[in-house]
């Protein structure tokens, strides 16, 4: 333990690594192994075989250290239900707590995903309505709700691209990206044996349907496009751009994960979309969980409807029901049906909301965006003055004088109460402040938001070595990651093992 | 920044010091800045044969990513293996303990086609980093 | 139900602020023809708290929970204490994202630093990531990891005797990747997978066995690790119910170089099969090759312990096309979840669960014999196959009483049509064992009744 014990910081306490809390011979939960009698481990199998070393290196507490464990540690965390958390291109919206209670009804949490289907109607019923709404959203025909997270519906999706392609008997081996993209996007072209080829956007962070044309060729299998694109900017050509693709018979892919700027304003399936993964945990405000889990259905338009992963959801006399039978799939992307508690959590999203309350989703995500936008362009320059949807991205290049850079603006602002927006993303932009503050904020959180933006632009000039030694005043000080990669180290272990 | 008089460069910011049909090389002081605080070496083996602008190894800091191109190709006959406990060296010393590999030089003449000190230190003026 | 919060003032005021006339008007940049198409209306309107809650519970009795059974296969039925879900569902854990903010993340980063911690110490292993989607994708993250330490093997050997998920989700990430090519490992009498030639192995980058394997039968992975590093093919153990890991020998302790497991039997409640925890182990050389994100220990400013993400150099936010995987949201919460669990049941509850669950199974078995007999003569853990006349028949006469008799592996091996896959758990005791014994012991013909499908 680094602090005496006892010692309050910040209304916080220091706590050790729960190993660290250890009585040997404690527990703080059991069970009788003999309840039902049976035979001894060591009667059943034979010593190499066995584990011999007593579970060496788990804890050993009780219940009510591990409630203080993990309660304090929680407490050194800001979440979206602490304070406002702008992390660009994360959509932290609210996440209502009514959707908690509901997936939490055993009728759902305690249901075998191997129950025969008849047993299992009203999830099955569930995730059809979900997938319903979705179609509806994305304006694409078909959809799977099996992949895990965005990253996994993306591979899921270029799967089905490559799967297109071979079955025409016309392989293809490029994909075109513009270098605004997540990572996530040439990553999962790659783990499809793509090459990726990057393309510029034009001075006004657009992408031309000239540049796309320039890289199309017969070797594309698929363009992948974010829309609008990570810099919250709609990509006005797309049409274009979808028409150029499907002619040099390429397919387009679109990154759902801007879709909260989207609902009612345009459907991706009009954009010419061939694929959309959907990010359940942005747009459809189910709980990041400090980095999942989500959930990234993906749809897609009639010509890769055959290449959906199985098993698919099909509906016949007797209700719902699991099918293995399509020929074409690209088989299964993950064990069962997919992150169903998380499915469970967007249902009750979009049941609540319904049609009107998407629309106004977007248009109040849209609203708060631009209102940041307006309030502080004079202290900070726009990467881009082009209009923008539901996020901005500033860029930290009038800061250069002072010395402060946007890492140290990111550190000054958790200072102020706030968590820092996305930065050094999209990588087109010099040191990028990508702020999106989506549409559950009050006025009232925006304006204090504001304030401390321009209270620390106005330090940079008058205090820099306040900004840049930020922050000050969290629980612990500024990390050294430098440290921590040079001579890792990943676990705790028992002393005698060290 | 320094720029040695006595190395030759690349327009990847590789140093070369040949001596008696040797080549040494490292990735040079702007090279090491740009980066950051260094935290990994990937270094090729022993023996490796290396063409003119092959992939050499790669360097880390704790954000970037960057390859090490062999600016002379060759044999290698040594690497730097004190880097892998302290990669830091190449942000201390770039030009002396900070080393990545010696290579055995195939063809003496691609030397010609790197830069001198003066030129790379034009190059680097002239933005076109 | 809407969560906005402005009033028609506010956003007159905000409006005036952005210097537009309307929300349309900041639309009015996609094009006109996208935005007529773009209607919601078609979508039901919106419904309060109380209508919700009475739609889900209506929908919630529509799955048939109450019903005793026997099923594992992949998802295991375990107690879950109320602290576990009570402290991992803190809004301060659920409601953050991936600790980009250090200072301000210290929760996450050191709950999953000790998650890591838990996972290494519960296989054996030396490092442990902070978690992947599944148990079936771990598998073919850590199959695609072998090819990265072994790149000139295009063969990858996986036993039949693993889970057909897993093996289906491996043969999907391996398409359009190079030409790998696979080949199936088949099982003995015992139900262990039999080991591969030598020639095999030596073409292989990996060896793929279930640890237990799908039929609840525990394999020998010390001497296939033996064998594998004869050759120098790499092993990997997959884990399908993680709390056999507390009863077995551990895959490090055995030689294993990955071993992955689905960790949703640690704390995670079934949820229809998701979502669960992949866990993912492997060898401290191995540790720049690993997939998923990874918290290390470090410093701060004043010379405190602190954590922070670390070696992200591999992952796709940096590294982009040539990344160690594509992945970037992974199960975050689970992984809290299991830790908590871990924390609870400590090293004496969790070695007590796991006897309970394996003396239960042998009682169970004990149970039914006579009624059927045991297909594999191999050691098991909680879940056993049992070959018995008439299966099928069987099994719908049992689901007509109200009891899921495991799984008829037919679906999945044609070869064992007249065979159940039966896991016991704690949540098994003397009385439901006696159900099922009667359920399956009644060989009269099905009810007249249709006959009910499952996948």
């Amino acid at each position: 333990m680094s602090l005496p014990a006892g010692v309050l910081r910040g209304g916080l306490l220091p706590e050790p690594l729960i190993f660290e809390r250890s009585t040997p011979g404690r527990t703080g939960a059991d069970c009788d192994p003999h309840e039902v009698g049976g035979p001894a481990p060591d009667a059943v199998l034979p010593a190499a075989l066995r584990r011999d070393d007593g579970l060496v290196g788990l804890p050993e507490v009780s219940e009510l250290d591990v409630v203080r464990h993990f309660t304090r540690l929680s407490q050194w965390n800001l979440s979206a239900a602490t304070t406002l958390y702008p992390l660009g291109s994360c959509t932290m919206k609210y996440n209502p707590l009514v959707n908690e209670a509901l997936v939490r009804a055993p009728g759902f949490a305690d249901l075998h995903p191997l129950l025969p289907d008849a047993w299992a109607q009203g999830t099955l019923e569930l995730m059809d309505r979900l997938a319903d709404f979705l179609r509806t959203v994305s304006g694409l025909p078909a959809i799977s709700l099996q992949p895990a997270a965005g990253a996994h519906g993306e591979l899921t999706g270029m799967k089905m691209v490559r799967a297109y392609h071979e079955d025409r008997g016309d392989p293809r081996n490029r994909v075109l990206i513009p270098a605004s993209a997540h990572g996530t996007n040439p990553a999962s072209a790659a783990l499809c044996g793509y090459t990726v080829t990057e393309l510029p956007a034009n001075q006004a962070g657009i992408l031309e349907v000239a540049t796309v044309r320039e890289h199309l060729g017969p070797d594309v299998a698929a363009m992948m496009v974010t829309n609008p694109n990570t810099i919250g900017l709609f990509e006005r050509d797309i049409q274009a751009i979808a028409e150029a693709v499907h002619a040099a018979g390429a397919l387009l892919y679109c990154d759902g994960a801007n879709m909260n700027a989207l609902l009612g304003v345009a459907k991706p399936g009009d954009m010419g979309a061939d694929v959309l993964q959907f990010n359940l945990h942005k747009t459809f405000s189910t709980p990041h969980g400090g980095g999942g889990p989500g959930a990234g259905p993906v749809a897609v338009s009639a010509r890769l409807e055959p290449y959906l992963p199985t098993p698919r959801l099909v509906r016949d006399a007797d209700g719902l029901r699991w099918s293995e039978d399509f020929p074409k799939s690209i088989g299964r992307v993950r064990s069962f049906h997919g992150n169903v508690g998380i499915l469970v959590r967007a249902y009750c999203y979009l049941r609540a909301l319904g049609g009107d309350g998407l629309v106004d989703v977007t248009a109040m995500a849209v609203l708060n965006a631009n209102y940041v936008r307006a309030r502080l362009a004079d202290v900070l320059p726009l990467a881009f003055p082009t209009p923008s949807l539901h996020e901005c991205v500033f860029s930290d290049r009038e800061l250069e004088a002072t010395g402060v850079r946007t890492l140290d603006l990111a550190k000054r602002l958790l200072d102020y109460g706030f968590f820092a927006p996305t930065i050094y993303f999209p990588l087109v932009v010099p040191g990028a402040i990508m702020i999106e503050p989506t549409e559950t904020e009050s006025k009232q959180t925006l304006d204090e938001f504001i304030a401390a933006v321009r209270a620390i632009v106005a330090e940079a000039d008058t205090a820099p070595e306040l900004v840049k030694e930020a922050p000050h005043s969290t629980f612990i000080g500024r990390l050294d990651e430098t440290r921590a990669a040079r001579r890792p180290i990943l676990r705790w272990q028992p002393a005698a093992a060290k | 920044m320094q720029i040695p008089e006595t190395l030759r460069y690349s327009e990847e910011h590789e140093w070369v010091l040949v001596d008696d049909g040797v080549a040494t090389i490292g990735i040079t002081d702007h090279a090491q800045e740009e980066l950051g605080d260094i935290v990994f070496v990937e270094l090729p083996a022993i023996g490796a044969e290396l063409a003119k602008a092959a992939t050499l190894g790669v360097v880390e800091s704790v954000k970037a990513v960057s390859d090490v191109y062999a600016p002379i190709g060759g044999t290698v006959t040594a690497v730097n293996g004190a880097l892998a406990d302290k990669p830091e060296t190449i942000n201390e010393d770039p030009y002396g303990a900070g080393w990545l590999v010696k290579v055995a030089v195939a063809d003496p003449g691609e030397l010609d086609g790197l830069m001198t000190a003066a030129q790379y230190r034009d190059f680097l003026a002239g933005g076109k980093a | 139900m809407r969560y906005t919060p402005h009033t028609a003032a506010e956003i007159d005021v905000m409006l005036r602020a952005v210097g537009a006339a309307s929300v349309d008007a900041l639309l009015a940049h996609v094009p006109e023809g996208l935005r007529q198409r773009a209607s919601l209306a078609s979508l039901p309107r919106g419904i309060d708290e109380r209508a919700l809650r009475t739609e889900l519970a209506s929908l919630a009795a529509r799955n048939r929970t109450e019903a005793l059974t026997f099923l594992g296969a992949g998802a295991y039925p375990h107690f879950i204490p109320a602290a576990v879900e009570q402290l991992a569902g803190r809004a301060e854990f659920a409601t953050a994202y991936t600790p980009y903010q250090p200072e301000v993340s210290q929760g996450t980063l050191q709950a999953t630093f000790e998650f890591q911690s838990a996972v290494a110490a519960l296989t054996g292993m030396e490092v442990a990531n902070a978690g992947m989607y599944d148990g079936a994708t771990a598998a073919a993250e850590a199959v695609l990891m072998t090819q990265r330490l072994r790149p000139n093997r295009p063969l990858v050997l996986l036993a039949r005797a693993l889970h057909p998920h897993y093996r289906e989700v491996i043969a999907t990430y391996l398409t359009g990747i190079a030409d790998i090519e696979s080949v199936e490992v088949p099982y003995g009498a015992d139900g262990r997978t039999v080991l591969p030639a030598a020639e095999l192995l030596r073409r292989a980058s990996c060896l793929v066995l279930g640890y237990p394997n799908v039929f609840g039968v525990v394999e020998d992975l010390t001497r296939a690790a033996a064998a594998a590093h004869a050759e120098d093919c790499l092993l990997v153990s997959a884990t399908g119910e993680a709390l056999a890991l507390a009863a077995l020998r551990t895959p490090g302790a055995a030689g294993v170089d990955i071993a992955i497991a689905e960790g949703q039997s640690l704390g995670l409640p079934l949820a229809y099969g998701g979502p669960g925890l992949g866990l993912f182990a492997s060898r401290e050389r191995f540790v720049r090759s690993l997939p998923g994100r990874l918290v290390g220990e470090t410093v701060d400013a004043r010379g405190e312990r602190g954590y922070v993400l670390t070696l992200a150099t591999r992952e796709q936010h940096i590294r982009r096309e040539r990344a160690t995987s594509n992945i970037c949201t992974n199960q975050g919460l689970c992984a809290v979840q299991v830790v908590v669990y871990l924390s609870l049941l400590g090293r004496r509850g969790l070695a007590n669960v796991a006897e309970r669950n394996l003396r239960g199974a042998h009682a169970l078995a004990e149970r039914l014999r006579g009624i059927g007999t045991l297909r594999f003569s191999g050691p098991y853990f909680n879940e056993f196959v049992l070959s018995i006349d008439g299966a099928r028949r069987r099994w719908q006469r049992a689901l007509a009483a109200g009891v899921v008799a495991g799984l008829p592996l037919g679906d999945w091996y044609p070869e064992l049509e007249d065979a159940l896959l039966l896991c016991a758990t704690e949540l098994h005791d003397a009385a439901a064992m006696e159900r099922l014994a009667a359920a399956l012991a009644n060989d009269l013909p099905p009810a007249a009744s249709r006959t009910e499908g499952h996948s």
